[in-house]
């Protein structure tokens, strides 16, 4: 890792205002993701924001149909908590199968979707649940906040503070997990709204980082059942392909993946 | 460089780093306790798992300015004297570990699952649970063998006291 200058703030204006004040600063949530880069030199930011310590950045809130999740709060504290497993517990059960316990400990909802990596598992729920992004200058709806692999909608200094997820009448995640990382190979969130809508989303397959699958979502909307994507087709052109699966595989997965998440959904 | 103040197996210490410290730096290489280990060094092994206010993390992925404050248990701070952890005899009784690189890594996640589930531990959850801490010799069976052992020898442990 190379030289930096550790600060740890106290509230989200004095992060805002250290950032600032710096040359290359980042912010440092969790660190699940950010310190493995720093410490492959992928990274060299001159100051580091510590996050952590910001008490108004952690908890949830249920109120009325919204859940709001702060975005300090840890995996570990979202799977355990009460409101997000009663109002959404495909959620809970998202947070349950991402990174393993160590990582869970850490790693927060904010640091997941401000990093935006393809195969992270929370920009699938944002996405299907059509959530809303806080930060310290606006809010932003999830289909314009993720625009690509590691890219988001936020400027440079830009903070996310909480994220909200208007409660589903049914929601369900699965996804083929990489035996060593945990990541997805492929990852599908489904939701139906309390208006009878339906968003799906998948994660890990896509070039272009996490997608809506409007086939899949034509044929639930028809039929909110495991058979009705039989006969959806999926192409394979522009997705992933690595040593972990080819294109045409995780198209396939899409769909496999997609038959899970409605057959566990509620 | 920064000051960093911290608990470390119930003794308060102050430590003189580089702000790009990490934990599993300042425990091994200014407090000399190499029971933490380094494996992979990309957050995927668990080699270096350690409590942070009672919670089992990778010291690797953690800088030592994060654990300002903090409480900290690593594999030394755990057997009373001579009287190991039932968590440590229960990985010696039952062959829990070949060439022990991942063993205190091993160890300190599996006290954590045993807090959080107390008796309701059963192989599959142990497996899952297991997921972040990676061995290489012994294929895991005699691992989540003392796991178990452990959760019921750490129960009575629990009721006695």
């Amino acid at each position: 890792m190379y030289q930096t200058v550790y600060h740890r703030a106290s509230s989200v204006d004095e992060a805002v205002a250290l950032f600032s004040k710096s040359s290359e600063a980042k912010f440092l949530a969790g660190g699940q993701t950010l310190l493995p880069v720093m410490k492959q030199r992928l990274a060299s930011p001159t100051d580091v924001i510590d996050l952590g310590k910001i008490k108004e950045l952690q908890g949830v809130e249920l109120s009325g149909d919204v859940l709001t999740i702060k975005a300090g709060t840890t995996y570990f504290d979202i799977m355990q908590n009460a409101d997000v497993k009663k109002a959404t517990p495909a959620i809970a059960y998202l947070t349950s199968v991402l990174g393993d316990p160590a990582v869970r400990y850490r790693g927060t909802i904010g640091g997941s979707i401000a990093n935006n990596d393809p195969a992270a598992d929370f920009p699938a729920a944002l996405l299907a649940l059509g959530a809303t992004v806080k930060t310290n200058k606006r809010s932003i709806t999830a289909d314009d906040f993720f625009q690509g692999l590691f890219t988001t909608a936020l400027e440079d200094g830009e903070l996310i503070t909480a994220v909200s997820f208007p409660v589903p009448a049914k929601a369900g995640y699965e996804k083929m997990r990489h035996p060593a990382s945990r990541f997805a190979l492929t990852g599908v969130f489904v939701a139906q709204t309390k208006s009878g809508e339906v968003r799906v989303a998948a994660t890990g397959a896509s070039q272009s980082g996490v997608m809506r699958v409007p086939a899949i979502e034509t044929a639930l909307k028809a039929n909110w059942s495991p058979s009705a994507i039989d006969s959806v087709s999926i192409s394979a052109s522009n997705l992933l392909a690595d040593i972990h699966g080819t294109a045409e595989y995780r198209a396939n997965l899409i769909k496999v993946m997609a038959q899970r998440a409605v057959a566990a959904a509620r | 460089m920064s000051t960093v103040k911290l608990t470390v197996n119930g003794k308060a210490v102050a430590v003189d780093v580089e702000d790009r410290t990490l934990l599993v730096q300042l425990l091994r290489d200014h407090l000399n306790l190499t029971g933490t280990h380094v494996g992979c060094d990309t957050s995927q092994c668990g080699a270096c798992v350690v409590h942070v206010d009672g919670k089992a993390v990778k010291s690797c992925t953690m800088l030592a300015g994060q654990a300002d404050g903090a409480s900290i248990t690593t594999i030394e701070g755990i057997a009373k004297g001579d009287e190991l952890h039932p968590m440590q005899a229960a990985f010696r009784d039952n062959h829990g570990l070949q060439c022990g690189y991942c063993t205190p890594g091993m160890i300190m996640s599996a006290i954590d699952i045993v807090h959080r589930y107390g008796g309701q531990l059963d192989e599959a959850t142990v497996r899952h649970e297991l997921e972040g801490n990676i061995c290489r010799c012994t294929g895991y069976h005699n691992i989540v063998k003392a796991v178990l052992d452990a959760a019921g020898r750490m129960k009575v442990s629990q009721a006695a006291e």
